[in-house]
């Protein structure tokens, strides 16, 4: 095969690097010479750009074959290509829904097994990789094998969460589940402070399957942390409309905002009118799941909001061991670093995942997008150094500027990963720009 | 609705079976590589209701075509819809340096693709009629520099297919040939895509309508209708100073 013309490759966050790019339906045969499959391109940072100028990605978007599905237990089997929009098309209308989604469904099977995906239901259901049975994968040897929570366990719980860089993904196995209708029972209402918010979030856990809140991220003081907490259900039947949802139509953000159109008043006022908007302090009733699940969907290419330097997003969970506190002066630091953040999305974790490098573990986690500028990088290192005296840490496919240094910090079972990554890639041949950028220095230092 | 498409399991042929799938069509998947089209196979049926079967067809390979055409009608069962969208795809700068290759392409896009439709044309019209969509290409309307040999292959076919539908459609087989601008598939990945390039899944909404409507030949996407007909007016002099 051809290889590839050199192009720039960029994520949603925009930033961009030059790389070679194959396209194939046959990721078995397209998979041998790759040295990382990357799916939508729905991660903010490096983690699916390529390592090198002459390295080749394998995009697996057209790899979107559904091979079984059993209408008995819900189990899937799909290329690893294959977009989670695609899956509730075809099958939300049949009464079936992924076991857990993130906040975007433009993103693919593969990508969600690599970045080991959470969502609003994490308190209950844990990660995606907890409801998956089965990978197909070509490891760096070329082999082809498949693995599991019974078969190469080491293999399965390496690769889920594993950023790619334990074998190329083909096929993917997981369980749907049973949804009584395909509407939801949502209430929401506005919160003053980040106290109450995270009480709310506590509160809320044991009866709501899903939850979540967004956060006034510019207001401080006594409002610090004010925002709106949303937890959800699906509806049941008598209470669902008739008809199926029907998916909003989706608007084109048409051109790359300017860069001066984000500043501090412009994300103060869009702030204010979020956390206002919410007029009556409580709303309850039968919302639509494409607003609740996914809001920014309705929006194409919502990215170029941030302008044409793009923008990363900061994610970190701050662990139940850090104390009630840790959240307020996360917040605290936030608002006087001035991090211009459109929004801010609050959500508690449940239980630690499986997979050697999943990102949540029990406690609050905290994302904000921030545009790439200047001062980026310190108001990263700023914030990384508070989730370090809080025993945190941050979400790798969320990640563009943490330093090595930091992220030894954060992250203990680096050297468990590397192990796993000597094992079955014994010649380094996979490698993504973050795994160079990040993992392998931080990996080194601790050692 | 019976409709069998060769090239089922890649690309725009791929898009159009979900298509027709999604609205209850039984498929018969025609290709080279039968293992693939099992696949393909399980992909519709978990979308669709309808009968999907496989049956092994290899357009460089055109003496298996009268056990195809067999395979096709066996049982006196109707099959309303016989699509081809499989076609080998070379730039010039390809073909040009292995002209076995272009040989090969020629025959499997235009001697092969003709006899495939010949032997179907017999068998539709001996049931009384149906439809035959050919993929062609926009390629076949000029002849410009970065697809000369490819662009020659799919302007004899579609030429051909014209005839065919100009000499057949009162006895009842309605010719359908569908003119694909730049379409993001697997043929194209790594080629830069021009303005207008189309989806595949829009590509096949189009066509599938075009089938129902029994339109003799069809742009898609639409728009490039028009790119073609300021293409076909360009002088001479023009085409030969620029380079799509």
């Amino acid at each position: 095969m051809p290889l590839p013309a050199p192009r720039s490759i960029s994520a949603w966050g925009l930033f961009a690097l030059p790389g070679r790019e194959r396209q194939s339906e046959s990721l078995e045969a397209a998979s041998k010479s790759a040295e990382l499959s990357r799916g939508l391109g729905r991660s903010y940072g490096d983690s699916s750009l390529p390592a090198t100028a002459e390295s080749e990605l394998l995009c697996t978007t057209l790899a979107d074959r559904i091979l079984a599905f059993d209408e008995e237990s819900g189990l899937l089997t799909g290329e690893a290509g294959l977009a989670l929009h695609e899956i509730h098309r075809l099958l939300m209308p049949r009464g079936w829904f992924a076991p857990v989604t993130p906040g975007t469904q433009f993103v693919t099977l593969g990508g969600m097994v690599a970045s080991d995906i959470h969502g609003k239901n994490h308190h209950k259901e844990g990660c995606f990789g907890d409801h998956v049975t089965r990978l197909r994968m070509r490891l760096a040897t070329g082999e082809v094998v498949t693995c599991g929570p019974d078969e190469r366990p080491e293999l399965f719980w390496a690769t889920v969460g594993g950023m790619g860089l334990t074998g190329h993904i083909l096929e993917v196995s997981f369980c749907m589940v049973r949804i009584p209708s395909p509407w939801i029972y949502q209430e929401s209402r506005r919160v003053p402070d980040i106290e109450s918010f995270i009480a709310g979030l506590k509160e809320s856990g044991p009866d709501w399957p899903m939850t979540m809140g967004w956060i006034d991220c510019v207001s401080g003081g006594s409002a610090l942390g004010r925002g709106i907490l949303m937890r959800g259900r699906w509806a049941e039947p008598s209470e669902a409309p008739k008809q199926f949802p029907a998916m909003p139509p989706r608007l084109t953000m048409p051109f790359f905002f300017p860069s001066w159109a984000l500043n501090p008043l412009s994300v103060r006022a869009f702030n204010i009118l979020f956390y206002w908007k919410h007029l009556p302090r409580e709303k309850r009733g039968i919302v639509s799941p494409w607003g609740f699940f996914y809001p920014l969907d309705a929006i194409h290419l919502w990215n170029r909001m941030y302008g044409r330097r793009g923008f990363t997003q900061y994610q970190c969970v701050l662990p139940e061991s850090a104390g009630q506190g840790a959240a307020r002066r996360f917040l605290e630091l936030l608002v006087k670093l001035g991090g211009a953040s459109f929004l801010c999305v609050i959500k508690d974790c449940g239980a630690e995942g499986r997979g050697l490098l999943s990102f949540p573990k029990p406690g609050i986690s905290i994302a904000l997008d921030l545009p790439l500028r200047d001062w980026t990088q310190r108001v990263v290192n700023e914030l990384n150094a508070f989730v370090i005296s809080a025993g945190g840490r941050i979400y790798l496919t969320k990640d563009t500027l943490t330093l090595p240094a930091d992220f030894a910090k954060m992250e203990p079972r680096l050297a468990a990963f590397d192990e796993a990554r000597r094992t079955f890639d014994p010649e380094r041949r996979l490698r993504s720009h973050q795994s160079e950028r990040l993992l392998d220095p931080a990996t080194k230092e601790q050692a | 609705m019976k409709t069998a498409i060769l090239g089922a399991s890649k690309g725009m042929g791929r898009a159009l079976a979900r298509v027709r799938a999604e609205r209850g069509d039984d498929l018969v998947l025609l290709g080279r590589d039968v293992e693939d089209l099992e696949r393909s196979a399980a992909d519709l049926r978990a979308r669709g209701r309808g009968a999907v079967s496989v049956i092994a067809c290899d357009l460089d390979a055109p003496d298996g075509f009268p056990a195809v055409i067999d395979a096709l009608f066996a049982g006196g069962f109707r099959l309303d819809n016989l699509v081809i969208t499989a076609a080998h795809f070379g730039t010039q700068d390809e073909l040009e340096a292995d002209p076995v290759r272009a040989r090969r392409l020629l025959a499997a896009n235009l001697a092969n693709t003709v006899e495939l439709c010949e032997r179907a044309r017999v068998a539709l019209l001996a049931q009384g009629g149906g439809t035959l969509c050919v993929f062609s290409s926009v390629a076949g309307d000029r002849g410009r520099k970065p697809v000369g040999i490819y662009g020659a292959s799919k302007a004899g076919l579609s030429h051909y297919l014209e005839a065919l539908d100009h000499k057949w459609r009162a006895a009842g087989l309605i010719t359908i040939c569908v003119k694909p601008g730049f379409v993001k598939t697997g043929m194209t990945a790594g080629l830069k895509p021009p303005p207008f390039a189309g989806e595949p899944d829009a590509v096949a909404r189009h066509v599938s309508a075009a089938i129902d409507r029994g339109t003799p030949l069809i742009y898609t996407p639409a728009i490039w209708q028009l790119v073609m007909l300021v293409i076909q007016h360009l002088p001479r002099f023009v085409m030969r100073r620029i380079s799509f």
